[in-house]
């Protein structure tokens, strides 16, 4: 279960739709007590994959070691990542399965024409054979 | 010499729960192995099936990348530390290792290359694509006419019939010459007419819970065209262990349905029907028939989820179970949801491996042939009845079969109207009761034996049997 306010799904969406059509991406830090997890900060990282932006992301393992020192400084932990699917499902991709990791929290944010449609949220399974979909609790009113 | 080397966050689950792992060894690579051999869960997320560390896997030498050192060879002082960090990669897909396409290819498929949503990209991703189509007939046939010419790299087909004249009403990969041959012979031949560059690949037999597992793990996507509810079952089941998308269609007189099944976080088949219907209730397209048409619209509708999903654009079916009314002439749709529930494919699966899908859907040979009540052969029947024996002749087929050919005097009752129609019969009588081929007439017999009629006989291979052995003047159908 991932725990999230509404006002850092809204920063996420909106970096989603100001990166469109490339592919936007982020990290999501915060507290993990067992299995869930609650967000207390995203950051938005800028895609390093120059080459076909429009279908991939990366966030290179210099970035993510950043990451981890400044989630650690809060007593935090690095939860999961954001990206986003330009005029695609928010599905993970045989691409995404290859390069996923176990635990960590995947959202992926469907963007159509430029505005953020839906998201959903993945956890790999255990053996990879594939994703399975991580609750997602929206915390918040509007 | 003893070195710590640091888990990530999301491996530690695999380690444990250690943020450390002391280790003997003197290179990267020995230290990483010995980790493996520890803690046996973490192998398969660090390494790839050949062996080498997967690509998003970065190991740093306390602050330095080793792949600017000597890569995993590189050596280990006392007191290094080593930490696995990941570095985070998604998104459509990649188009590293695509293969490339040639001037004439280029050519062929100028009208999807000027797409963006298909583009350079996304034919080279059709290229790279192993599509397996279960059944070379109704489905099967423009399914695998539309992948082959879309550029689908490497078609599989599975089938183990011989075409028949009942088939070209409808299977377009056949024509009247091929009547006899076996299908996959005749696809073949199609399939490369029309794009030699796609590799065709035949595999004669029949789907079984024994073969099917090995066939679906060379395949990327998985086109169930299958006119049977065992064999849909099984591909349903089997796209679910080896996680492959179950693209659906079925198929009845006006009616179709198509779907997209066994995605990640999606529903399956079972989802949608936990449990087979009855034997006998749902008639096949052999026993109902189907508007030659129809297979057309729903294979290709299915043809077309195929390249969606490889091309990894647009909304597909998951979720979604599209019904067709071709009389109404008229699209609905159903939303679907996965079950938790699911035996195959919820949280907590019951079925982790093929079963006996025969026995499943209730067909196993005792209850679907007709031995369970008494029989009359054709020759048999013939002369009692040229002996001038007092016979009865029911004909439970359906009124638009009994034009095609009948018995003479034979009386008809469709099976559907049988039960309100019994006060036709005079149960003294010795009542012979025939249908097409002996399934529907044995049921009827059943369906009898319980309103306490007693002298029923079923005619043996029915009306086909009939005009093999008695009659070859009759038309068969």
């Amino acid at each position: 279960m991932l725990c999230l306010s509404r006002q850092l799904l809204q920063q996420i969406r909106e970096h989603a739709r100001e990166s469109y059509p490339q592919e936007g991406c982020g990290a999501m830090l915060g507290w993990a007590h067992g299995k869930s997890k609650e967000v207390r900060q995203v950051e938005a990282i800028p895609n390093e994959r120059l080459e076909q932006a429009s279908r991939r992301f990366l966030i290179s393992s210099k970035a993510v070691r950043e990451l981890e020192r400044r989630a650690e400084e809060r007593g935090w932990a690095v939860l999961g990542f954001f990206h986003s699917h330009p005029d695609a499902e928010s599905v993970p991709s045989l691409y995404d399965r290859e390069h996923a990791w176990p635990w960590y929290s995947y959202l992926i944010v469907s963007v159509r024409e430029g505005q953020s449609r839906d998201e959903r949220c993945w956890n790999l399974r255990d053996d990879r054979s594939g994703f399975q979909r991580e609750e997602l609790v929206i915390l918040g009113g509007d | 010499m003893a070195v710590k080397v640091f888990i990530p966050t999301p491996l530690r689950g695999f380690a444990g729960n250690q943020e450390y792992v002391e280790l003997e060894g003197s290179s990267v690579d020995e230290v990483l192995q010995r980790l493996v051999q520890r803690h046996e869960p973490l192998k398969r997320h660090l390494f790839a099936e050949d062996g080498k560390l997967r690509n998003f896997v970065n190991v740093y030498l306390n602050d330095e990348d080793i792949r600017y050192l000597e890569r995993e060879q590189t050596p280990i002082s006392e007191g290094d530390s080593l930490s696995i960090v990941p570095s985070i990669a998604g998104g459509a897909s990649s188009v590293e290792g695509l293969p490339a396409l040639a001037p004439e290819e280029i050519e062929r498929y100028s009208r999807h290359l000027i797409m963006p949503e298909v583009g350079m990209e996304g034919q080279r991703r059709l290229k790279q694509a192993r599509v397996l189509c279960i059944g070379a007939g109704g489905l099967g046939s423009p399914l695998s006419l539309y992948l082959a010419a879309a550029g689908v790299g490497r078609l599989g087909l599975v089938d183990f019939d011989v075409v028949d004249f009942s088939n070209l009403q409808r299977q377009l990969l056949h024509h009247t010459s091929d009547v006899g041959r076996p299908k996959l012979q005749s696809a073949r031949e199609k399939l490369t007419a029309i794009n030699p560059e796609v590799t065709v690949e035949t595999h004669q037999t029949r789907l079984t819970s024994e073969n099917a597992l090995e066939l679906f793990g060379q395949y990327e996507i998985i086109a169930d065209g299958t006119d049977n509810f065992p064999t849909r079952y099984l591909v349903n089941d089997a796209c679910v262990l080896t996680g492959k998308p179950n693209v659906y269609g079925s198929i009845f007189r006006f009616e179709g349905q198509a779907s997209v099944f066994a995605t990640p976080g999606g529903p399956c088949y079972r989802c949608l029907y936990p449990e087979p219907p009855p034997p006998g209730l749902v008639p096949s397209c052999a026993e109902g028939g189907v508007l030659g048409i129809l297979p057309g619209l729903v294979g290709v509708i299915q043809a077309t989820e195929v390249i969606k999903l490889i091309l990894g654009r647009g909304d597909s079916l998951a979720g979604r179970l599209l019904l067709f009314d071709a009389l109404a002439m008229r699209f609905r749709e159903m939303r679907l949801r996965r079950n938790p529930d699911c035996p195959v494919c919820g949280d907590h699966p019951t079925i982790r491996e093929l079963i006996d899908y025969e026995e499943f859907c209730g067909v196993t040979p005792q209850q679907a042939d007709s031995t369970a009540v008494p029989e009359v052969t054709p020759l048999e029947l013939k002369r009692e009845l040229d002996g001038g024996k007092d016979v009865f002749v029911l004909d439970v087929r359906n009124p638009p079969e009994v034009e095609i050919c009948r018995l003479e005097r034979s009386h008809v009752i469709p099976l559907g109207e049988l039960m309100e129609r019994v006060h036709e019969l005079d149960s003294a009588r010795d009542i012979v009761v025939h249908c097409k081929s002996g399934a529907r007439s044995a049921q009827a017999i059943q369906q009898l034996n319980k309103l306490g009629f007693g002298k029923l006989r079923n005619l043996k291979g029915g009306i086909l049997a009939w005009a093999e052995q008695v009659d070859p003047s009759l038309p068969r159908y």
